[in-house]
């Protein structure tokens, strides 16, 4: 029996397909992350970037190998019991920050604990939900006048700050993010990267970074490329 | 996820309330066909009660009792006054009332009866009719109005009214020299009799003296020289009996369907009365079917909008998806939706439905005798709209099994 101790992403020996496709869309051999490490995907168009988050975030589930977070093999999960693993254990912070149009700043940031009891209670422990994610949003320089608004309202910077605090809340130990910085500036970009890293470093989430700017990868300890799939074949190196 | 469906909807105000409208006109039409249908034949079934028989000239139930209460149509001929007065002094009948008919008054329906017609003829749950002004006629030329026709023709008490001959109201079958005093007008019952003109026997043998087989005869005689004839009629279209004992009325009512000296029909009012309506009920049927089809046009037409906006709602599903919402909660979310949209939608139909209905009370309880009673949904009211909710909940678990597929196919990182 292999030994996961301290692992909290291990990738083994994943392959992933299309039902009645010849080729694999994602062919990764091995990737193991521990706690608080941070990695760097790299992949051009084409090369399933997008298909190995949903892979990480049971979304979808590998055609061969083995998706491990935390120790749970996620392909062994009935697909309402991953929702919830990914509810309980995963944040995500989308391209355009994705807030929902509808909802305020604070309902935004608290929503991610309505569909997590695990990420609830962690938010609950000393306060309330709502105090929570006032405090986090505080902590990321949301001002209290802001809570109340409409996300339309706010800036892309103070939304990309609300996204992350979506993310964060409920302590998730892992912490994905895609392509957050394609849409921004060179500044934006670099105030934003430094936000993640202090708040992922703060927490010990493990962070997996998927863009396809090479110059990013240098602020991380560890990097993956995806290559774009070739022959039918698209693989990590 | 009510809070989060609740605000996605307000979002897309727009779309939902064009769909709530849909539904809220749907469900008022729903709604409004079933309370017309129960109210007319509520209205329909009251219009006699605790009459035994209703007797006239041999002719089919349906005809004599469209003639005799309804004042549709006309007689095939008349009974005698000698046959009448033969029935009416029998032991075992309580009470009759004649009915007279053949004249009218600007469109409405004119009848001879006797005073025994204020006491004896009921409607709806055993009412009597009752005066709103003034007395009983007393005089032969005296007349008491329905409440429709005092209030249609603007007639008060002491007004005199002309009587036409026939159901035509032509200057030359006028009773102009024989005017009549509007001495009282009945309480509004609901009715034809609030579209009746009342007079005595008396009064329509006084109008008649100087013709002669339904035209003028050569001899004019105003109202005081008609007074000076014997004005007790020769016949009478038609007479309710009430029995002593309603044990008696079928063993009557063969003995005058029987009676060898005058062929006669005699009828049952109740049962008669539902046989006609089992003749008419298709036509309520088919505002049914066609008030359901108005429903499914609204349930698809919520349906196309709900389709509409799942490809603009793809991201917000996606997102929903990334923080953990189930599958089981993005059919909820467009299930819950639904509801609330299907139940705002019948909330509106039933406020709509009410507002109408006191809107048109008046005039529908004049014109067609159906009073349109604010009461409470009745128990196939509520099942309709919860029928409503549930096929619109049906019908919603399409596009909630679409974005649910469509969720797992675009994952995490849509890109739109």
């Amino acid at each position: 029996m292999t030994d996961h101790a301290g692992e909290v992403v291990g990738l083994d020996a994943v392959r992933f397909r299309w039902p009645g496709q010849s080729s694999d869309i994602v062919s990764i051999d091995e990737l193991h992350l521990g706690a608080g490490e941070h990695l760097f995907v790299r992949g051009s168009s084409g090369s399933g970037k997008t298909t190995l988050l949903n892979l990480l975030c049971g979304i979808h589930v590998p055609s061969s190998g083995t998706v491990r977070l935390l120790g749970t093999d996620l392909a062994r999960l009935a697909p309402g019991h991953r929702d919830r693993f990914r509810a309980d254990h995963v944040g995500v912070v989308f391209q355009q920050f994705n807030l929902l149009p509808y909802l305020s700043t604070l309902e935004n940031v608290t929503l991610a604990c309505a569909f997590s009891g695990r990420k609830k209670q962690r938010a609950t422990e000393t306060s309330k939900v709502d105090d929570t994610a006032r405090r986090l949003l505080s902590d990321l320089n949301i001002g209290s006048e802001l809570l109340g608004a409409s996300v339309n309202k706010l800036s892309v910077g103070q939304q990309q700050r609300v996204a992350v605090a979506r993310a964060l809340i409920g302590g998730p130990e892992i912490l994905i993010a895609d392509e957050p910085t394609s849409a921004l500036d060179a500044d934006n970009r670099d105030r934003f990267m430094n936000l993640l890293f202090r708040e992922s470093e703060a927490r010990g989430c493990t962070l997996i970074f998927v863009s396809h700017d090479p110059e990013l990868a240098g602020r991380f300890e560890r990097a993956i490329e995806l290559d774009p799939v070739i022959d039918g074949v698209g693989s990590a190196s | 996820m009510l809070m989060i469906a609740l605000k996605s909807a307000r979002f897309r105000r727009t779309s939902i309330v064009l769909t709530v409208i849909a539904i809220a006109i749907s469900a008022t039409l729903l709604l409004g066909v079933d309370k017309i249908r129960k109210e007319s034949r509520a209205s329909f079934f009251n219009t006699v009660s605790q009459t035994d028989l209703i007797v006239g000239a041999r002719s089919s139930p349906t005809n004599l009792l469209l003639y005799s209460v309804f004042r549709i149509g006309n007689a095939t001929n008349n009974v005698s006054w000698e046959t009448y007065q033969s029935f009416a002094e029998r032991d075992e009948v309580a009470w009759t009332v004649p009915i007279s008919l053949g004249d009218s008054h600007r469109g409405f329906r004119v009848m001879g009866t006797s005073s025994d017609y204020f006491d004896f003829y009921s409607f709806g749950n055993k009412k009597n009719l009752t005066l709103d002004e003034g007395t009983r006629f007393d005089g032969v030329y005296d007349t008491v109005l329905g409440a429709d026709v005092a209030d249609d023709l603007g007639y008060e008490i002491g007004d005199e009214i002309i009587i036409s001959h026939g159901l035509t109201s032509a200057d030359f079958a006028d009773h102009d020299d024989k005017p009549f005093t509007v001495v009282g007008i009945f309480d509004r019952t609901g009715t034809p009799v609030d579209r009746t003109v009342h007079v005595s026997l008396a009064g329509i043998e006084a109008i008649h003296v100087d013709f002669q087989d339904g035209a003028r005869s050569g001899v004019q005689l105003d109202a005081e020289q008609a007074l000076q004839f014997d004005l007790t009629p020769t016949s009478i279209t038609a007479f309710m009996i009430g029995l002593e004992n309603r044990a008696q009325t079928f063993t009557l009512q063969r003995e005058i369907n029987e009676f060898q000296a005058e062929p006669m029909s005699a009828i049952l009012p109740g049962a008669t009365l539902s046989d006609f309506w089992r003749t008419i009920s298709p036509v309520e049927q088919v505002l049914f079917v066609i008030s359901g089809f108005v429903l499914l046009a609204g349930l698809l037409g919520m349906l196309t909008t709900i389709l509409s906006t799942l490809n603009e709602r793809r991201r917000e599903i996606a997102v929903l998806r990334a923080i953990g919402a189930r599958g089981r909660h993005i059919v909820m979310l467009i299930v819950l939706e639904t509801l609330l949209v299907v139940t705002a939608g019948c909330a509106l139909g039933v406020a709509a439905l009410y507002a109408l209905m006191a809107a048109a009370r008046s005039t529908v309880a004049r014109r067609y005798g159906v009073d349109l009673a604010a009461t409470g949904l009745d128990s196939t009211q509520l099942g309709i709209i919860g029928g409503v909710i549930a096929a619109a909940v049906v019908v919603s678990l399409i596009p909630a099994f679409i974005a649910y597929r469509r969720s797992i196919q675009d994952g995490l990182s849509l890109k739109v």
